[in-house]
């Protein structure tokens, strides 16, 4: 069975397979066994079907390996080098080593695909429902599955998300809670530790530095929560505390930010003032520099550093892109890019400004872009801004129709004043209680009012089922009307097989599911489905017409 | 828009007009017809900036003689820089209808730091220092040492100005800093010098407050300009602090050690001189005998600061015998500054009248009035003799020659007190000698003396009766606008207690209240919760600030506001508030929203606005009273009662209202804004508080928003934004809050047959 193109990765003699001694072979693309003396393989796997490897424990008497075959099969290769236990477990991890190798790559290939899937059903139940009910019922096949219905999962799949930013709570959020014996819990998840991670570089790099050489996780995040610098409203001490020297990172880029200066000149309050007067002049007692110092004070310094550093956190990865933009450009045109900064930052000052003094009210809007916005229409704003509100619904008059039916009204009120009789009896006591009795619930003329509380009276698990039917039979429905009208012979097939997938779906699933409403629920079977098989009747329609116009051309 | 104000045809670079723009003209014009002086008050972005500038351009044009300058004050520098494009693009507007530029030239001024295009001066980032650098190119006699000595370094710029600068007049049109700074670097011309040049010509100069008001800088730079002027003073509620400002000093330690070590280097340098050069000793000493007011003190380049004094204070005496000798001077120096030092060493509060000062002065070291009197100009006299180029380190004892001058000029309106602690820090010694103006009035006289029209405005002057008592002039026009709008677009609210039923005020008694803060902490949370973009909060003080944040960080309030939005706090360094604020705007930007915490007084109250999504909520926590116990403010209330009966608590009040007024009034801009005022006091909804703020606030202040828990204001607020989310049209704007040409047309004419 050996082919010549195949290269033996690896041979080792001496392995028992079911009481018959021979040699193993690893080949590029399988492992094979064979008898000793005879020249044809009697064990051969693909790389791509063994599901994984196991070996015996340490310290057993037979050293063996196990494959373990994506179908459930197993083979056991027992080794038996006659130089002992040592060669012999020498020999079986030789094999354990180049397996583990081989095998991801054979793994990959087949299962890329198949993982994604799985992936992309178990985090969407819907799609996930829908594969039960039209695959696993076999109304429409795996792959037409997948090349149709999931389309849009799948493509969802490729854009690239939306990077999330950092909740400005995050060090907030985690609760500490008593361990129950004089101790704090914290609890974090990785998210969290993203989050710190991505706004505090300096801990990320404490992180890398430290963990796992020189101590555990849960010893840095231990240190991380005693530190200052998760406890804002604790100094830094000069102690050899981990997180001391992130706080002076941290501090020292903050000061080389401050020191760069603000572009924006309408925030920039250091220049605001106009005059070049020396300390001493006025009446204003200023700070002396270089006095810094309670503890709130370097509390606040804590807080905006922490929203500073929150923000930076989710615009780096924006400008690291435009980063290297400039890096290209400057390394072009290094000889522009001394005049530009200065320009920019002009034009930058007079927009700012220019936005700042004109008032789009008072200009003329000569841009028409404003229109093609999309408005809110609101017929009643009230409405909008309340809720509603009872009484809210009542339609509304113009007031020469008001005037109209007011006078109706009275006029009908007159008519029975006028027509009053001094006998107050209008209906007698029997037949009034009759009608009482037909009005309440269960009496004749109460009927229809059934309908109303179907949702009451049908079982949740049923409601459910009904529920996936809908979602299954308007996914087939979908595709059978896009199909419409139908102008390439491909469409053309696509609509037969969308009706027999739906013809499918009518046989095997929606009337077992009436077969057992009648079954269980009977007064309510029809009134359940009939809107389904209002559809598929509609559906039915439309093939059987369209087939009639065809057959006749 | 070309629309006619009382006969007068104005262009409005607009489309449409809000109706009080157009009733703002014509007081205003009213004004500029009787010649006098006038106090407007328009609400906040309503646009008051192109209003003036487009009414006073068009009564230039109309009456060039009798108005032939507008002099445009303002606070800051971006402001400034704003007032300059507006009126850019009102020239324009003009070009655009008429097809001919103005005849006109608009500039700015601004200071040396913010003007200088010197490779090397204008790297630096301090004021003075660019100051002294550049006076250390462009003396006088540096620049005559470079004639015989290559290698003396002189400003090509300068040299460039100095040449043919002044010959021709710049070109029509309107100059911002950047392209005034275009303007000279195209023709090697130093920009700061020729706007210094071109002020006296231009029709309209753009500048900062200091420039007019400080005489120290107005005397230097403002001396010449003609009185047939308009003299605008924008954004003016606070003129009064910075007259008093200009005109106050005060020395420390510091200032006392740096003069020493001054007087030290000046009397080695007079010592060198005296065997170098007698002659040039000599020189100034007969300059001085005869009484020859420096003829070089003309050149502009030579002085930075002029005269602390107001000009008509300055003797025209010659300089008194015992200060003419350069070595006579610096003694008698040596001995003020010993003075001073003595006095400095106090262990409790003094305080006494200049008068008493003079006679303790007089009584220690013999040092008489009159040549204290000319101690400033003598020392600059003597400073240019000897050639110092340097002027920085001499900060101090100018500091100390200013004093001696102030003090021996003024005897009312001042005081003097020294404090040889903070009252915040009452173990640090850390002695001050405050010399104070208490009168407002002082500095801002020769401005109304000289000019023809002086008109002060501001979104928030309530109330306006009380700035014609303080600065002591009589208006002919005094008029507040409020705000038409098509939809209330401004919601102010008084949240007097918290959902527990709490009062809340920032009262001195409550104020560390644990409960109050919890309150105060609750209805930030809440407003967090529930507006979107943008939340301001103000604090009556920074130590209140600091006090309540500490708090909240243990009550928790901190963690739950910050899942909210992003938390940014102003500090005391300016340069980390920038940075905050900075990233404050994107955190708006980028739709995350944010909480910016910020102090009544501070500079983010003075001069950031909030316009739009940048500030949807502001929250005013207590009401910003001056710091009661400070005995400057003690004895300036003395005083105003004394002069002009106003009462203290009146004071008080008006001060502290107009800064919540100022605080809150920093989130609208325009008619399409919204925002939502909150004042979180009890002590607001008193009528002598409600009653102080500006009419465009009290007439959306309704009675029933006027004593509300954080609940009730909560539920207020959520139905109200709602309502502003609805779309917003120009056509719901027409004929309320906004007019066209017609319809103003139309209302004047059933305005005049109404008359009739």
């Amino acid at each position: 069975m050996t082919t010549s193109s195949e290269e033996i990765l690896l041979q080792v003699p001496h392995v028992r397979y079911k009481k018959g001694d021979g040699t193993l072979y690893l080949m590029d693309q399988r492992i094979a066994w064979m008898m000793e003396n005879r020249d044809t393989v009697s064990i051969s796997h693909h790389y791509s079907d063994i599901k994984t490897q196991k070996i015996s424990p340490e310290g057993k008497a037979k050293v063996q390996l196990q494959v373990v075959l994506h179908n459930g099969v197993s083979s056991t290769f027992h080794f038996i080098n006659r130089n002992g236990t040592q060669a012999q477990a020498a020999d079986r991890d030789r094999v354990k080593e180049l397996l583990q190798t081989l095998l991801p790559k054979f793994k990959r290939k087949v299962d890329r695909e198949l993982e994604e899937k799985n992936r992309l059903l178990s985090s969407n139940p819907a799609l996930l429902q829908l594969y039960k009910d039209l695959v696993m019922t076999e109304i429409v096949t795996s792959e037409e599955f997948w090349a149709q219905h999931a389309s849009q999962y799948t493509k969802a799949q490729n854009t690239q998300p939306q990077e999330i930013g950092v909740s400005g709570a995050f060090l907030a959020d985690i609760k500490p809670q008593t361990d129950g014996c004089n101790g704090l819990k914290y609890n974090i998840t990785a998210d969290i530790i993203e989050s710190i991670f991505k706004t505090y570089p300096a801990v990320k790099k404490k992180y890398i530095e430290h963990v796992p050489s020189k101590m555990s996780e849960a010893q840095f995040w231990t240190k991380f929560f005693q530190s200052h610098y998760f406890h804002r409203d604790r100094k830094y001490a000069e102690s050899k505390d981990l997180f001391t020297e992130c706080g002076k990172i941290d501090d020292q880029e903050m000061k080389r930010d401050i020191q760069d200066g603000v572009k924006d000149p309408l925030v920039d309050i250091t220049s605001f003032e106009d005059k070049s007067l020396d300390e001493g002049y006025g009446t204003e007692v200023e700070k002396l520099p270089g006095t810094f110092g309670t503890v709130s004070q370097a509390m606040i310094k804590r807080f905006n550093q922490h929203s500073i550093m929150v923000l930076k956190a989710s615009k780096n990865k924006t400008d690291q892109t435009s980063d290297q933009n400039g890096l290209q450009e400057s390394s072009t045109s290094a000889k522009v890019k001394d005049s530009r900064p200065e320009g920019d930052e002009h034009l930058n000052k007079k927009l700012r400004i220019q936005e700042k003094i004109t008032y789009e009210d008072l200009e003329i809007s000569n841009d028409k872009s404003d229109n093609s916005k999309i408005q809110l229409n609101l017929s009643k704003v009230e409405r909008y801004l309340h809720g509603p509100m009872p009484g809210g619904n009542v339609e509304q008059f113009s007031p020469n129709e008001a005037a109209i039916l007011t006078r109706a009204v009275l006029q009908e009120t007159k008519q029975w004043q006028n027509s009053r009789q001094p006998s107050n009896i209008l209906v007698n006591p029997a037949a009034a209680v009759g009608a009482l009795g037909e009005l309440s619930p269960g009496g004749a003329l109460m009927r229809g009012f059934q309908e109303q509380s179907l949702a009451q009276l049908v079982p949740a698990d049923i409601e459910k089922e009904v529920r996936h039917l809908y979602l299954s039979l308007c996914e087939l429905l979908s595709h059978f009307w896009k199909c419409f009208p139908p102008t390439t012979p491909q469409l053309e097939q696509k609509i037969v097989k969308m009706h027999e997938a739906i013809q499918r779906f009518h046989a095997a699933k929606l009337k077992p599911f009436e077969d057992k409403l009648i079954r269980e629920l009977s007064p309510l079977s029809h009134h359940l489905t009939k809107h389904l098989n209002q559809l598929l009747n509609a559906s039915y329609q439309k093939f059987n017409n369209w087939q009639k116009i065809k057959n006749i051309r | 828009m070309r629309l006619s104000v009382d006969g007068l045809i104005v262009y409005f670079p607009y489309e449409y007009i809000y109706p009080e723009q157009y009733s703002y003209m014509c007081e205003l014009k009213r004004a500029l017809d009787a010649k006098g002086h006038c106090l407007l008050e328009m609400p906040s972005g309503t646009g008051k900036t192109t209003t003036l500038l487009s009414l006073v351009v068009a009564y230039m044009l109309e009456h060039p003689h009798d108005v032939r300058k507008l002099i445009y004050c303002s606070r800051t520098v971006p402001e400034i820089e704003k007032v300059i494009e507006e009126l850019k693009k009102l020239f324009e507007y003009y070009e655009k209808l008429d097809s001919i530029y103005p005849r006109l030239i608009g500039l700015v001024l601004s200071s040396r730091k913010n003007m200088c295009v010197h490779p090397q001066v204008s790297k630096e980032r301090e004021g003075k220092i660019v100051d002294s650098k550049c006076h250390a190119l462009t003396a006088s006699y540096v620049r005559e040492r470079h004639n015989y000595d290559e290698t003396t370094p002189i400003c090509q710029y300068y040299e460039g100005f100095d040449m043919d600068g002044k010959e021709n007049n710049i070109p029509y049109g309107v100059y911002s800093i950047d392209d005034l700074k275009q303007y000279g670097k195209d023709r090697n011309w130093c920009p700061y010098f020729l706007a210094r040049f071109a002020i006296i010509h231009a029709n309209i100069v753009v500048y900062s407050y200091h420039y007019l008001l400080d005489p120290k800088i107005a005397d230097v730079v403002s001396k010449e300009l003609c009185k047939e002027a308009v003299v605008i003073f924008d954004e003016a509620h606070n003129i009064d602090n910075v007259c008093i400002d200009s005109m106050s000093v005060k020395i420390n330690r510091r200032i006392i050690e740096g003069s020493t070590a001054n007087l030290g280097l000046l009397e080695k340098t007079v010592a060198e001189m005296r065997e170098d050069d007698v002659k040039r000793l000599q020189e100034e000493y007969q300059r001085l005998v005869d009484g020859l007011r420096d003829a070089s003190v003309a050149r502009e380049t030579d002085v930075i600061l002029a005269n602390p004094i107001l000009p008509d204070e300055i003797l025209s005496d010659v300089v008194p015998g015992n200060i003419r000798n350069a070595e006579h001077f610096l003694s008698f120096l040596r001995r003020f500054v010993e003075y001073l030092k003595t006095r400095l060493r106090v262990q409790h509060v003094v305080q006494e009248s200049p008068a008493a000062f003079l006679k303790d002065v007089q009584l220690k070291v013999c040092i008489e009035r009159k040549p204290l009197r000319f101690c400033a100009e003598r020392l600059a006299s003597l400073l240019k003799t000897l050639e110092i180029s340097d002027l920085t380190n001499f900060g101090p004892l100018v500091l100390v020659t200013h004093l001696a001058t102030l003090v021996s000029t003024y005897t009312k309106g001042f005081t003097i007190i020294v404090e040889p602690f903070e009252d915040k820090a009452p173990t640090v010694s850390n002695p001050i000698l405050h010399f104070s103006c208490l009168d407002s009035s002082i500095a801002i006289k020769p401005v109304f003396d000289r000019f023809q029209t002086v008109v002060i405005t501001s979104g928030t002057l309530s109330p306006m009766d009380m700035y014609p008592k303080i600065l002591n002039f009589h208006p002919v026009i005094m008029s507040s606008f409020t705000m038409t709008l098509a939809r209330p677009c401004l919601l102010p609210m008084i949240v007097s207690k918290g959902n527990d039923q709490v009062a809340i005020s920032s009262k001195f008694e409550t104020r560390e209240d644990i409960a109050v803060i919890r309150n105060y902490g609750q209805l930030l949370v809440e407003v967090a919760a529930n507006v979107p973009d943008g939340i301001v909060c103000f604090f009556t003080s920074y130590l209140y600030l600091e006090a309540v944040v500490a708090s909240w960080y243990d009550q928790g309030v901190i963690d739950s506001l910050q899942r909210y939005k992003l938390l940014f706090i102003e500090t005391q360094d300016s340069a980390e508030t920038s940075f905050a604020l900075m990233y404050y705007i994107k955190a708006c930007e980028s739709g995350r929203g944010a909480v910016l915490l910020s102090v009544a007084r501070g500079k983010v109250s003075e001069g950031v606005d909030f316009d739009h999504h940048l500030g949807r909520a502001v929250l005013m926590f207590g009401i910003p009273y001056v710091y009661t116990q400070s005995r400057r403010l003690k004895a300036r209330l003395d005083y105003l009662r004394d002069q002009f009966q106003i009462r203290e608590n009146d004071f008080l009040t008006f001060d502290a209202m107009r800064h919540a007024a100022q605080c809150v009034g920093r989130a609208i801009r325009g008619k399409t804004d919204y925002g939502i005022m909150i004042f979180a006091d009890k002590r607001f909804a008193r009528a002598d508080k409600r009653s102080k703020l500006p009419k465009w606030i009290q007439e959306h202040l309704k009675d029933s928003l006027c004593n509300l828990s954080t609940e009730e204001a909560i539920q207020i607020l959520k139905r109200w934004l709602r309502q502003m989310a609805q779309p917003f049209t120009r056509e719901d704007q027409l004929g309320v809050s906004l007019l066209t040409l017609e319809q103003l047309e139309k209302l004047e004419s059933s305005k005049s047959v109404k008359q009739s």
